[in-house]
């Protein structure tokens, strides 16, 4: 049973090829999407199937691998196209496929009467075969060619509409935006290939379970371990987006947007995540690295987040706070919380992905607007759109029972007990609330208050079935999805194993737990109930103030001001009051956020970076060409000069 | 007697049949096309010999120790045929667009694949030296095949002297270890620089070796080097261009690694360990140098050919590495090259059409995935190969090199040829982007590659099986050695 | 007096002087046929190479190799003239640095 493994990938490639291949000459959309997510389906199918299976087998029997063929054969080494499903690598497949079906069937929608229907959906299929290679592989070299292969479809799917004029820091074109993410990515690749070596050079394999036994049996130099930890994180942040190479992320929301849900928030960038809990126990031997992890991922999760309060962008909100989400991840990480962060990993594909659609769905409405200080008002036109956004919105901000709590929760109760008591906590409180007030910002000024566009020029309308559907299904799931992670310390009313997430995972990083020296359970604290109530209140805090400042901000002042000049001034003297108190607390974050992380930290310093090493290399280019001066003998001069140094050092040296 | 012709059949095969095509050619006179139909049939007849004789006992030599018969050799052999066929497919929609055919051209590649037989079956230094200049000199007249044009000329002639300069470093070279080790073949040279009392004189050995690379390298187009190869790649005829870069590059390489397992035998020794150091930084440069400059170049050809500097660089790790890991990955890397760099060229030259203004420069590619759809999905297929993106051919060519270093202990080496690899991106990558993110104004007729296409479908093929199943050749490669 | 009595070393150090003066010729020179002419010197110095150490060997190998590297260097005369005749053709110089269309 457990060997029909390759079935999961291999349908989406017999879709990319159809697509790919055919697409063209199918004419008709509706068979065109359907068979793309007709083969992602399949794969789900297969998957939960599999699922199931493991279901039934004791925790220790849970890892079954299903050889392919050998890949690579060379002396001792060896490298197989061969998949592991086991208890990770399920739950990891489960989600893509699970919420690849759901944008397959939105994207129907979206995509209707798009000039390149066909290519969207072979590039989307290809993805999800990409990123299954990615989460299924049994080692190293696998995992790295679906990790290219998403980098590659991301990249092609960005510049889907690469003649589409793009607002961003030095970029015009949709075009230019898919160079970014394709530079800042391989810039993280570079250090997977190097850890691949690594690896292979201190282990003798590339195959994970071989890597991370040999690593926990004798752990070799501190040093190496390190460097290999360090240098795999560093791929990490590349694909997740954590700084200092966030950059990309943002912009890249200039692809379709069932491509920003699919890839930039639900599946793709939680690579780095996956990559990091494979090898829990390489992690966890390199307690530096460890250290450096969370303390990118509670920066970045704070950065973000307050950078995420001044845009008018519907997608880059989400954008930035899909970073902001990362980087709780990757805290969770740092700090030993593997299957927080994997929990964490679904709960935000649930409710980031119904966003992302349902921003789509606002967008579509809204005859490709997006800034939305033109929005407002959408409510009365867009029922189910605004029902489902507004559950993501309250399952992203962590209000109980929402997905959003349990997980977010368990992170923030897991950096304060492993991560130094205070200081991480604090700083990804503060995330929190700045999450759930941009968040709800978001809400009001799109869905609520008055409406702010031109109704001569734009007729909102609710999107059609295929759009709605998956909307539906993932607001359902960012309802209940919590329940698979109940902590310990709300166990009371399921007396044995509430956290089923934890249970399941286990197995999986039992060995780097007992590296860390963490206990199987938890003892029930009465500090964990404070800091619950803590975030909750956080939580809470963070939507009054975005209701205060919001919800009734834009409705009445303006056109009671004709009117009543009095009672204008009255209601002028109430936002006054507003005025001080955004003087003091919301401005200085604004001003703050826009001046310094934004403009400076963001624009100057992590974009400078990065151009500032083309420009390097281009005008090294430059340089060197001088040398390349056309007369014959100028050449002959460099190379007596090149025989006279070599000759001298091998007689010589 | 007949038994060596036998053993060394490709060798002479081909040679009288490329004799028999320049008389045939000089007998018929427009019989260009009988001429083609001739000149594929010897390449694949050559091919066939060459298949023929790979499954020699190991160590077969013939003609009194001059050539190596057999396996390694047998196997260059059919690289070069591959390249061969390759380039006379699409030379002749090339010649016929551009109103230049003539019977010399093919009896020229023929002739100058006669070369590359010789270097990669060289088992003296005599025979290597007639085989290389037999390469070169054919290619000297090839880069200045347009006769007319003044690229091509120019082309031409720093071809011709800067080759014939370096040839007397070369011999230089030749004659000094012969004067060191008292004799030619590379047997005799290994006893020598083996025994007990060592060559007689070391430094006249050491300088010898020395020169040897030095000429080499140039073939190869090794930094410091590499300078006439950007010129002559931009210059010479775009199918030209192809087969040098490609078959060129590999017969150079093909002599590399015999002469360098006889002169460097104990890889231990402080002799082989300056070598290999010596051999290492120039692979870096190299690698740097060639990259660093395509990024700012405008014209594609150039371009390229800056990129092949770079590939070279790639391959001599393989070299430093001194093993048989290094040798077996430069034999795989050296056949994906082929495929991958082949098929840009000629991908080039189906879309020049026989002019010498079309689709010379970068912003002339803008818009070509509607144009020619099935062309630009073949030349990313070709770029993705050359960045070394998996599951593409130059993916595992690289990985091959990039162990065989480390195992030697290049760790450095590695770390320099990734960052040189994530350099060139920025070119490769950036012709993609221009393919299908930009917008081209200039609208044009359709292209037909005609004969040039069953050329890039193989190359494209060869890229991609390569790709996914690299062990049959790393295989081969390895049972080589 | 015998040859047998000049050493060694003179011939090498005669044959590397030529294969300088040769070199400098070719770095020098504007004129491509002057330039064609050094690089003919240093093929004949370093045949002085080989034959001294064919005669101090015994060994005719080195002999054998400089007929081949005359033959060569003929057959590169006749291409090289030809080149230098098609440039002629199409440029009216056959000086080396006024041929640089091809740059950086």
């Amino acid at each position: 049973m457990l060997d029909l493994a390759y079935l999961i990938p291999l349908f989406p490639l017999i879709g990319f090829l159809i697509t790919g291949f055919f697409g063209k000459k199918l004419k008709s959309e509706a068979l065109i999407g359907g068979i793309a997510s007709a083969a992602v389906g399949l794969s789900f199918a297969v998957a939960a199937t599999l699922f199931f299976t493991l279901t039934g087998l004791p925790a220790d029997a849970r890892s079954h691998t299903t050889y392919i063929f050998s890949w690579l054969a060379a002396g001792n080494f060896n490298v197989d196209v061969a998949y592991q499903v086991d208890q990770l690598s399920i739950v990891y497949a489960l989600i893509v496929t699970g919420i690849g079906t759901l944008i397959h069937i939105y994207s129907m929608g979206y995509m209707h009467g798009d000039k390149s229907y066909p290519r969207f959906f072979a590039y989307l299929n290809l993805f999800i075969f990409m990123m299954l290679n990615l989460v299924l592989a049994n080692n190293f070299l696998l995992t790295f060619l679906g990790w290219e292969g998403v980098g590659l479809c991301s990249y092609l799917l960005i510049g889907f509409w690469y003649d589409r004029k793009f607002e961003g820091v030095n970029i015009r074109f949709t075009g230019d935006a898919a160079n970014k993410a394709f530079i800042a990515n391989r810039i993280g690749d570079f250090g997977v290939l190097i850890a691949m070596f690594l690896i292979y050079k201190t282990f003798g394999t590339l195959e994970y379970n071989a890597v991370n036994t040999a690593a926990a049996v004798a752990p070799p130099d501190a040093g190496i371990m390190t460097a290999i930890a360090l240098l795999l994180f560093l791929g990490s942040t590349g694909k997740s987006a954590q700084l200092p190479l966030a950059v990309w992320l943002p912009d890249a929301m200039a692809g379709p947007t069932p491509v920003s849900a699919l890839i930039h928030a639900a599946t793709m960038v939680t690579a780095g995540i996956f990559l990091v809990a494979r090898n829990a126990t390489l992690f966890a031997l390199a307690p530096d690295a460890m250290t450096v992890v969370a303390v990118v991922g509670v920066t970045t999760a704070l950065v973000a987040a307050t950078i995420g309060i001044v845009q008018n962008d519907i997608k880059k909100v989400l954008a930035y706070s899909t970073v902001s989400q990362l980087g709780f991840m990757f805290a969770a990480l740092g700090v030993g919380a593997f299957t927080a962060a994997v929990f964490h990993v679904m709960t935000h594909a649930f409710f980031k992905a119904l966003l992302f659609l349902g921003s789509g769905s606002v967008i579509h409405g809204m005859h490709e607007e997006q800034d939305i200080q033109k929005m407002g008002g959408l409510k009365k036109y867009m029922p189910v759109t605004h029902r489902t956004f507004l559950i993501g919105t309250i399952a992203i901000s962590g209000i109980p029972p929402l997905a959003g709590f349990f997980s977010k929760d368990e992170i923030l109760w897991m950096t304060f007990e492993h991560g130094g008591h205070g200081p991480m906590w604090i700083i990804l409180a503060i995330a929190a609330f700045c999450t759930a007030f941009y968040m709800f910002r978001l809400y009001y000024l799109t869905f609520g208050g008055k409406e702010r566009f031109d109704h001569h020029r734009l007729h909102p309308h609710e999107s059609p079935v295929t759009m709605t559907l998956p909307l539906n299904v993932l607001a359902f799931l960012s309802v209940v999805g919590g329940f698979l992670g109940v902590p310990y310390a709300l166990g009371f009313f399921a007396s044995d194993h509430p956290n089923l997430l934890e249970n399941w995972l286990g197995p999986i990083f039992s060995q780097a737990n007992g590296i860390l020296g963490r206990g199987e359970h938890h003892s029930i604290h009465a500090i964990e109930y404070v800091l619950m109530a803590a975030s909750i209140a956080i939580a809470t805090a963070g939507i009054l103030l975005a209701s205060k400042l919001y919800k009734e901000e834009s409705e009445k002042p303006a056109e009671l001001a004709r009117k009543f000049k009095g009672a204008y001034n009255l209601l002028l003297h109430k936002y006054r009051i507003d005025e001080i108190y955004q003087a003091l607390v919301v401005s200085f974050i604004y001003q703050f956020s826009e001046r310094f992380l934004w403009k400076v930290f963001d624009v100057k310093i992590v974009d400078g970076l990065i151009n500032g090493a083309a420009k390097t290399t281009q005008s090294a280019g430059e340089s060197l060409r001088r040398i390349q001066s056309g007369v014959t003998q100028n050449y002959a001069l460099l190379m007596i000069a090149g025989i006279v140094v070599i000759l001298t050092w091998l007689a010589v040296g | 007697m007949l038994q060596d012709f036998l053993n060394s059949a490709p060798i002479p095969l081909l040679s009288a049949l490329a004799t028999l095509v320049m008389l045939l050619d000089a007998m018929k006179r427009d019989g260009a096309r009988i001429v083609f139909g001739f000149s594929v049939f010897s390449l694949t007849a050559a091919m066939a010999a060459a298949i023929y004789t790979m499954f020699l006992p190991d160590k077969t030599t013939a003609f009194n120790n001059m050539i190596t018969c057999g396996g390694y050799g047998a196997y260059f052999d059919i690289v070069f045929c591959l390249g061969g066929v390759l380039t006379l497919l699409a030379a002749r929609p090339f010649l016929l667009a551009s109103n230049t055919e003539h019977g010399e051209f093919y009896s020229l590649i023929l002739f100058s694949i006669c070369g590359m037989f010789l270097i990669a079956h060289s088992n003296n230094l005599l025979t290597l030296f007639i085989g290389i200049e037999v390469m070169s000199v054919s290619f000297y007249i090839l880069s200045g095949y347009l006769r007319t044009s003044r690229f091509s000329i120019e082309a031409s002639l720093k071809y011709f002297l800067l080759g014939a300069f370096i040839t007397g470093f070369l011999v230089y070279g030749m004659a000094l270890i012969y004067g060191s080790a008292g004799a030619l073949g590379y047997n005799e040279i290994y006893q020598a620089v083996q025994g007990e009392t060592g060559a007689r004189f070391p430094m006249i050995l050491l300088l010898g070796m020395g020169l040897l690379i030095i000429g080499l390298s140039f073939k190869s187009a090794i930094f410091p080097f590499h300078q006439w190869a950007p010129d002559v790649y931009q210059g010479a005829p775009t199918i030209v261009t192809a087969f040098m870069s490609t078959a060129g590059k590999a017969a150079a390489f093909s002599a590399f690694i015999p002469i360098l397992a006889v002169l460097t035998p104990e890889s231990s020794s402080p002799v082989a360990a300056k070598i290999g150091m010596l051999l290492a930084v120039l692979s870096a440069a190299t690698m740097l140098v060639g990259n660093i400059s395509a990024v700012v170049q405008k014209n594609i050809k150039r371009m390229l050919a800056y990129s092949s500097v770079a590939h070279a660089g790639y391959m001599m790790m393989g070299l430093a590495a001194g093993s048989v890991r290094g040798a077996s990955g430069i034999v795989f890397y050296v056949t994906a090259y082929m495929f991958m760099q082949i098929g840009a060229f000629i991908l080039i030259s189906a879309l020049e059409r026989g002019s010498e203004e079309r689709y010379q420069n970068l912003e002339d590619y803008a818009g070509l995935a509607k144009k020619h759809p099935v062309m630009a999905a073949l030349m990313s297929v070709f770029m993705l190969s050359l960045t070394g993106i998996p599951p593409f051919a130059g993916f595992f060519g690289k990985y091959y090199l990039f162990t065989a270093a480390i195992e030697s202990g290049y760790t450095w080496l590695t770390i320099i040829a990734v960052i040189s690899s994530v350099i060139s991106v920025y070119f490769y990558i950036g012709l993609i982007v221009a393919m299908y993110f930009r917008e081209s104004d200039v609208q044009e007729q359709d292209s037909r590659p005609g004969l040039a296409g069953i050329s890039l479908v193989i190359s494209a093929a060869g890229v991609i099986i390569l790709g996914v199943i690299p062990q049959f050749i790393d295989k081969i490669a390895k049972s080589l050695f | 007096m015998n040859l047998q009595s000049v050493p060694l070393e003179y011939y090498l150090t005669l044959s590397a002087i030529l294969f300088v003066i040769g070199a400098v010729g070719v770095l020098t020179r504007r004129n491509a046929i002057i330039i064609f002419m050094s690089i003919e010197l240093m093929l004949n110095a370093v045949n002085l190479t080989l034959v001294a150490f064919s005669q101090f060997f015994g060994d005719p190998g080195g002999q054998i190799f400089v007929f081949f590297v005359m033959a060569v260097a003929a057959a590169e005369a006749a291409v090289g003239l030809a080149i230098v005749l098609a440039l002629f053709r199409n440029k009216q110089t056959v000086y080396v640095d006024e041929v640089n269309i091809m740059k950086w």
